[in-house]
């Protein structure tokens, strides 16, 4: 945001240009009119160091023709553009319309491209060489940042590659998702759930539920205090797709394994967020990448 | 400090001049002769390649073609990706030592006889000739009313001038674009923006610097001209006039004795000034305009025949040969003097080693990039993982399969990405990932080499990158 956001500036900047460009005319029309002496061996008359001259000769008059074309387009510029501080110019040029206009001609020019793949399932793009490696390509410059150039993402971003869903698998989840994002939000739940002791044993109860090494003492108390949690990861630890809530009982541990990573998302909750990508690709390109990623973790129906 | 004396000039005296003047039109008047024929021969042989490069095809494509939008550059059977730019600055080191090598030989020879500058002038001036005729009737014809004769004259000149204008700047876009699709656009009406653009910008310019400029290029706005007068010694050749022989100037009969009438070789005939292209007087001596032309060789040369005295009275010859009258083999090893032989040796050396790095050029690039959000991952069988993409640019124009390698680390392998088939001239970035045994390793960042080849093993690129451990 700019600080100088009074009206004078505006003024000031408009002064000073348009002072300049005055200036530079008086410049050309006082030299133009300035006469000098003409020696016949056509120097300055200076001799220095002995035999040392300088040669006197005028300048060419269409740098002078030249000079003014400049004025001349520069006032015509400050006309059509901005320039003259909050003038807007004539054109109401910004660079966010070109930047609009840009992004525009772009997708007209893409739109052939992608148009042999819109009218297809994206099960069916799966299999096809030439729709994957556009979807390899975009995700490449779009997703791998952090779901990872294998797409087996890390901490906090999922693999894509595997069974496991956190709002759901089919090709229209996946579509939604790329459009319009997710924001999983797990609220702190300590206060719900007891004292930190409580917590630690909710945390080994969590472990049970997938099988993994665990206090089974700790487990037992724990069970009772897991119904906070049921509320969203569901009464057997299932997890919920509509909410996002991951599955407990399963193998995979976004936020990180054991009992300190579980207590802590116990105690301080958890948010995470994929950006929508609906405005930034094309719907063509995130119908692609639906293609793709299902691609990642299915295999493609056998063509017929 | 020593002061140095400045004389101020005398007030009131002589006459007063603009500190601007408007230019007066240069009327070169022809000139044969050998350096007028060597020009000549270097107009077809710099416009054969210019005007024909553009139509010769290597296989199914243009063999000189510089595909901006897809960053390749195809120069008959070479693919060059961007990062081949290092050839491109050996190609320029190269031609500004030879710059460097004749210009100390012979002085601006560059200027005189190849520079696009002068030769797009020629072709023009040939034009004004045939048109509007010799010297004395261009002049009159320009400083006549305006008639139908000059009308007609005028449009025919400049209509032919535009003409070969606008084709240079078709043949400079068509080394952009395909020139055979890019006839078939302007034939249909469907050049692209950009296209017309550049080709009108081009023959715009081709138009007015060599309609109208011409010398002007030359005096004011060229680089060259200002530096290369800078590499100059007194043992380069440049165009000379042979005072002590020509002066005093004079007219005389032919068989008059020279001695008897004290009178130089030069019988003030004025047809150097008038063939001087920059419109400068050779016998003041040699002025920052002169572009070594040697027309005033030629016409002084033709002079000198008709008055049947021996030819070189404007020559090209050096400063030193001039003082101490040197001639022959005795000028001929001044001129191959160490300066001239190291310049020689040195650009024999580049030269070479540019042609060699072409020709044993491996059609095979690859960059690594490290994954930066996931470092290391830990993955089941108790194996520690980094990701990478690699960038494997294939710059052959056939499909090339790949195979990727790694070593550096005993026990690291490649999960993931071992093979890769990458189409002609395309770049591919394709994921790697590399697994090692936990514990094989400490903990910390391991460097490690890639490599990666054809299976036959006539290409293969070797790049280093790291194998990050997690402590």
């Amino acid at each position: 945001m700019s600080d100088f956001d009074h009206a004078f500036w505006s003024i000031f900047v408009s002064g000073v240009t348009l002072v300049s460009i005055v200036a530079c005319l008086l410049l050309l029309w006082v030299t133009s009119r300035k006469k000098v002496p003409a020696r016949p061996d056509n120097t300055t008359g200076h001799v220095w160091d002995g035999d040392l001259t300088e040669m006197n000769n005028p300048l060419p008059m269409w740098w002078v023709w030249l000079f003014i074309g400049t004025v001349v387009f520069s006032l015509l510029y400050l006309v059509a553009y901005p320039g003259l501080g909050s003038y807007s110019g004539e054109l109401k040029w910004s660079s966010e319309s070109e930047y609009r206009g840009e992004m525009a001609k772009a997708e007209r020019e893409l739109a052939p491209l992608y148009s042999q793949f819109t009218s297809r399932k994206p099960e069916e793009l799966a299999g096809d060489a030439n729709a994957m490696a556009i979807g390899e390509r975009l995700f490449m410059n779009n997703c791998a940042q952090c779901h990872g150039s294998d797409a087996r993402g890390s901490k906090s971003f999922p693999n894509l590659t595997d069974h496991d869903w956190l709002y759901g698998g089919s090709t229209e989840k996946i579509a939604e998702t790329l459009h319009k994002g997710r924001t999983g939000v797990m609220p702190p739940m300590a206060a719900a759930v007891g004292s930190a002791d409580d917590v630690k044993n909710v945390a080994h109860y969590v472990l049970s539920l997938s099988g993994s090494p665990h206090d089974s003492l700790r487990a037992q108390l724990g069970r009772s205090k897991y119904a906070a949690c049921a509320a969203c990861h569901g009464a057997t630890g299932k997890g919920n797709e509509a909410l996002g809530a991951p599955n407990l009982t399963d193998d995979v541990w976004l936020h990180g394994w054991g009992e300190q990573a579980i207590v802590n998302i116990i105690n301080q909750g958890k948010t995470n967020e994929m950006p929508g990508q609906h405005g930034k690709l094309t719907d063509a390109q995130i119908h692609v990448l639906t293609g793709y990623v299902w691609g990642l973790s299915n295999k493609a129906p056998a063509k017929p | 400090m020593k002061v140095i004396p400045i004389q101020p000039v005398p007030a009131g005296e002589g006459e007063f001049q603009s500190l601007y003047e408007s230019h007066r039109k240069i009327y070169p008047r022809e000139a044969t002769g050998r350096f007028a024929r060597w020009r000549w021969v270097f107009v077809w042989l710099t416009q054969a390649v210019f005007y024909g490069l553009p139509w010769l095809q290597w296989g199914e494509r243009q063999a000189v073609l510089f595909d901006l939008a897809a960053r390749r550059f195809y120069l008959f059977g070479y693919v060059l990706y961007p990062q081949d730019f290092i050839y491109l600055t050996g190609l320029l080191i190269v031609s500004a030592l030879s710059l460097f090598l004749f210009t100390a030989v012979a002085g601006r020879l560059w200027c005189g006889f190849s520079c696009p500058q002068t030769v797009y002038t020629e072709m023009f001036l040939w034009i004004e000739r045939k048109v509007e005729g010799s010297r004395s009737l261009r002049q009159k014809l320009d400083q006549g009313p305006f008639t139908l004769e000059k009308l007609v004259k005028k449009t025919c000149k400049h209509v032919l001038w535009l003409a070969l204008a606008l084709w240079t700047g078709f043949t400079f876009v068509g080394y952009f674009t395909p020139i055979g699709d890019l006839a078939l656009e302007f034939l249909q009406a469907r050049m692209s923006s950009w296209e017309v653009f550049w080709a009108l910008f081009y023959g715009v310019a081709t138009y007015g610097n060599a309609g109208f400029l011409r010398e002007q290029v030359c005096k004011y706005m060229c680089p060259y001209a200002r530096f290369q007068s800078a590499m100059f010694d007194r043992d380069t050749l440049i165009v000379s006039y042979d005072a002590s022989r020509g002066e005093p100037r004079g007219t005389r009969g032919r068989r008059d004795d020279l001695t008897a009438k004290n009178l130089g070789s030069c019988i003030d005939c004025s047809l150097c000034v008038q063939v001087c292209p920059t419109g400068i007087d050779i016998r003041k001596g040699l002025q920052y305009e002169c572009i070594s032309c040697a027309a005033c060789v030629d016409v002084c040369d033709s002079v000198m025949d008709k008055m049947r005295y021996p030819r070189g009275l404007i020559r090209f010859t050096t400063e030193n040969a001039l003082r101490d009258r040197i001639t022959g083999s005795a000028l001929l090893r001044r001129v191959l003097r160490p300066r001239v032989l190291v310049y020689a040796l040195i650009l024999l050396l580049l030269s070479m080693t540019l042609a060699i790095s072409l020709a044993v050029r491996t059609p095979l690039k690859v960059d690594v990039v490290r994954d930066r959000a996931a470092l290391a991952r830990i993955v089941s069988g108790g194996r520690i993982e980094n990701v990478y993409r690699l960038q494997v640019m294939n710059a052959t124009e056939e499909l090339q399969h790949y195979r990727i390698r790694v070593d550096g680390l005993p026990g690291l392998v490649v999960a993931a990405g071992e093979e890769t088939v990458v189409g002609p001239a395309e770049s591919r970035w394709v994921p790697v990932r590399l697994q090692l045994p936990d514990g094989s390793a400490p903990g910390g960042s391991h460097p490690i080499h890639f490599r990666v080849g054809t299976d036959s093993g006539e290409a293969e690129v070797r790049e280093k990158s790291v194998f990050i451990v997690p402590r």
